[in-house]
């Protein structure tokens, strides 16, 4: 039980770190890219400059990235050994096809990183552009695993409980890939555009009020309140699936203690046996958004066998009204920088917007994390629903609290030392100041190929 | 040739890339290293970096993909092998961790004493990193991994056997970053050629020697790999004597061939010759290649993905490596 707990710890602390770190491989190329297009396109130096830093940015994020997501690699045979042997061959799928995507977004990431000054500029934009799409794809293969962790399908299993058949389409496309893929996506499009968003509004706040401030606040932005309207249809739909597919799941997250019509939807609150305490209670609407109507029958925890409930019914309440309270938020947000924009094509005057838009980036982040907490501690005690537990996928080995001790350690060193890598790059930068704002591509003369 | 046979071999390839870029780009690590002081070290450094800068997150790409395909491909062995060797294994994790933040930080900041501490993390973590891993593949060959895994946790690799491949994995590293250095360093720098060449001089005399100590050690602690080593496998080990010994006379004698590809050569017939002493084993001799292999559909899609590497990652690669060669990648930022 012991090692079950450290290793759970450092899967979810690991995965926590790195899940920040993959939303700005997925989402930052085509952030930078829209930059680069623009400073092109209009001869824009601080569209280009911008363009230029970011990308200097993901040189150090990524490689963080890199590691940490090769650490996750390594975890799935060092915590989880009985996991992979049993189901490597089928969840391995999605895995082998993300090997292709990162292969690819690592060497068109490099080509881009390190061809500002010696490529032709378009030649050079157009490097960069693969990194978007396998971005992407390599999202949506390592979501799908996780989809398939959630809703697993496409084998056949032995009387032993051996896998003797696989149908890779099927667990590629299993039916929480549906929503769990565009779910992370845009969520990584919410965080990078927020985070960028957010660094720039501080600056801005501090009095930089220069072109090129601006546009780190408007580009990002603007692909954050594109993607934010999307993102809360696509989440609903997914509660809705949920609560379908993973009754046990949805139960514990609306602290849904009966199985009945017209449940209640709680709004905060800690979830007891008899019912849920402090929390503002919406009579009816749980039913409706599950079924668009308050006859609605939602099944309650006393219908999931205790061995199958998820634990810390209240931590997953308050994790899934966080994550809904702040896309809540942020979608408000996004009205107001879009309605000041078509009303006047530029960002809203007063002060607190920009004080808004400087914690959105911390907040999209939290509201990732919470949804994550959902979906992983949502389906304990399952590893795979339905069939393997938690408890019968962990290592016998000894020293996982040990392991996670180093681990901290280790992370700590490694988020700080990235931190203050990217504070001091940005100094340095500032520091330059406006000579180098011209353009970050050398002159174009014959010799250069 | 089954299915599982050719999924083995993939599984070879991808262990090739990676022995031959990544175990440079440790190499690299470890010449950075022993460079010397600030001052003195600081030419050999730049070219370090500057070799290292744009590929060396392509290149450890090849150890995920190894990962990756042997879970998938082979997910009994895999579980034996992360069961049995996790200290090792959670050693090199450890390594990569700190190499890669190592050398991403140094790169990106401007403080002396920062640099030089983000220096000898990326630098020490090179020279552990490969020589963990290497334990790891001298502790399978050696037979010290269970087919139904939770083999000891350490007698399993502090062992003769193991430790000398760890020391021949830095070894090879290091041989093969100096004949690379050469060349890239030859584009301008004489003195820094002479340089890497006299390092991959060293670096070959000391590889060759562990693979012969190694030799004597498979003889006593491998007996299967050892008789199929010297019977199956004995072309591609003389192959590799052959490409070793070439180099050594072209650098003795300061020629102008390529040394790249004797360097290759030396290194990619070891690791062929080493896959035919192992085969059918997966873990010898616990576990065969049919054994451990996964249902066909996978297999299936091992090869697809495979074939698509092929198609889209070699020659994307080659095209990251072409213009690394013809200096239109930078290297600071």
């Amino acid at each position: 039980m012991s090692n079950l707990l450290a290793a759970r710890e450092q899967m979810a602390f690991t995965l926590g770190f790195h899940i920040v770190l993959s939303c700005l491989g997925v989402a930052l190329p085509a952030t930078i890219l829209v930059a680069n297009y623009l400073g092109l396109k209009k001869g824009d130096g601080a569209a280009l400059e911008l363009a230029r830093r970011w990308s200097k940015a993901m040189a150090v994020t990524f490689a963080v990235g890199a590691v940490t997501g090769t650490v996750l690699s390594f975890e799935f045979g060092l915590l989880w050994p009985q996991f992979e042997h049993r189901f490597g061959s089928v969840f391995g799928i999605a895995f082998a096809i993300e090997g292709i995507f990162f292969f690819l977004e690592a060497i068109f990431l490099a080509v881009y990183i390190y061809g500002w000054k010696r490529l032709r500029p378009w030649a050079h934009f157009w490097s960069g552009v693969p990194m978007v799409v396998t971005g992407i794809g390599g999202a949506f293969a390592v979501v799908a695993a996780n989809s398939w962790m959630n809703q697993p399908q496409g084998f056949t299993l032995n009387r032993a409980g051996e896998v003797v058949d696989v149908e890779p389409l099927k667990v590629l496309f299993n039916p929480a890939t549906g929503y769990e893929v565009p779910h992370m996506t845009l969520a990584a499009y919410m965080v990078v555009g927020f985070l960028v968003a957010s660094i720039y509004a501080v600056g801005m706040l501090k009095g930089r009020r220069d072109r090129l401030h601006r546009l780190g606040v408007v580009i990002p932005l603007t692909i954050a309140c594109i993607a934010t309207p999307v993102q809360l249809f696509v989440g609903d739909t997914a509660a809705r699936e949920v609560a379908d597919h993973q009754p046990a799941k949805f139960a514990a997250m609306e602290c849904i203690e009966k199985t009945g019509d017209d449940q209640t939807e709680y709004l905060g609150g800690i979830c007891t046996k008899d019912g849920v305490k402090g929390a503002i209670g919406i009579p009816g609407l749980d039913s409706f958004l599950v079924g668009f109507s308050t006859d609605t029958e939602v099944t309650g925890l006393n219908d999931i066998p205790d061995d199958e409930e998820p634990p810390a019914h209240t931590m997953l309440h308050l994790a899934f009204d966080t994550m809904v309270g702040i896309g809540s938020a942020l979608l408000a947000l996004g009205a107001w920088f879009a309605f000041s924009w078509w009303k006047r094509r530029d960002l809203p005057r007063t002060p607190w917007f920009l004080r808004a838009v400087s914690v959105s980036g911390a907040g999209a982040i939290l509201a990732l994390w919470c949804g994550w907490i959902v979906t992983e501690v949502g389906r304990q005690p399952w590893i795979v629903q339905g069939y393997m537990r938690t408890t019968e996928a962990v290592t016998e080995a000894e020293g996982i609290w040990f392991s996670f001790g180093l681990v901290l350690l280790l992370y700590a060193g490694l988020g700080t030392g990235a931190v203050l890598v990217l504070r001091s790059m940005s100094r340095r930068w500032r520091e330059a100041g406006a000579e180098e704002i011209e353009s970050p591509y050398a002159p174009q003369t014959e010799e250069v190929a | 040739m089954s299915k599982a046979d050719a999924a083995a071999a993939i599984l070879w390839v991808g262990a090739t890339f990676y022995a031959l870029f990544g175990g440079a780009d440790f190499g690299g690590g470890f010449w950075d290293l022993v460079a010397g002081w600030d001052d003195r070290g600081q030419r050999p450094r730049d070219v370090i970096q500057r070799s290292l800068t744009p590929v060396w997150e392509a290149n450890h790409v090849w150890l995920i993909f190894v990962l990756v395909v042997l879970w998938t491909a082979f997910p009994t062995a895999f579980s034996a092998i992360f069961t049995t060797l996790y200290v090792p294994i959670a050693l090199a994790a450890l390594g990569i961790v700190l190499r890669g933040a190592g050398f991403a930080f140094r790169k990106s900041i401007v403080g002396l004493r920062a640099r030089r501490a983000m220096g000898a993390t990326f630098a020490i973590s090179s020279v552990l990193t490969p020589f963990f891993m290497g334990a790891v593949v001298g502790a399978i060959a050696a037979g010290n991994v269970p087919a139904e895994g939770n083999g000891d946790a350490f007698s399993s690799w502090i062992q003769p056997l193991p430790l000398l491949i760890g020391a021949m994995f830095v070894a090879t590293g290091a041989y093969l970053a100096a004949v690379f250095l050469v060349g890239d360093a030859r584009r301008g720098d004489h003195e820094l050629e002479r340089y890497f060449e006299r390092r991959a001089l060293g670096a070959a005399v000391v590889a060759g020697a562990l693979a012969i100590a190694g030799i004597f050690a498979l003889h006593s602690e491998a007996r299967y790999v050892f008789d199929r080593l010297t019977e199956q496998g004995l072309p591609l080990v003389i192959l590799s004597v052959l490409c070793g010994a070439a180099l050594l006379l072209v650098l003795v004698r300061g020629g102008r061939r390529p040394l790249r590809p004797l360097a290759a050569g030396a290194v990619v017939a070891l690791i062929w010759g080493w896959g035919v002493a192992q085969f059918p084993y997966l873990l010898p001799t616990s576990l065969r290649i049919d054994q451990a292999a996964a249902p066909d559909p996978t297999m299936t899609i091992i090869f697809i993905v495979f074939a698509a590497a092929a198609v889209v990652v070699l020659p994307s690669l080659g095209l990251l490596y072409t213009l690394a060669q013809k200096d239109l990648l930078e290297s600071e930022h």
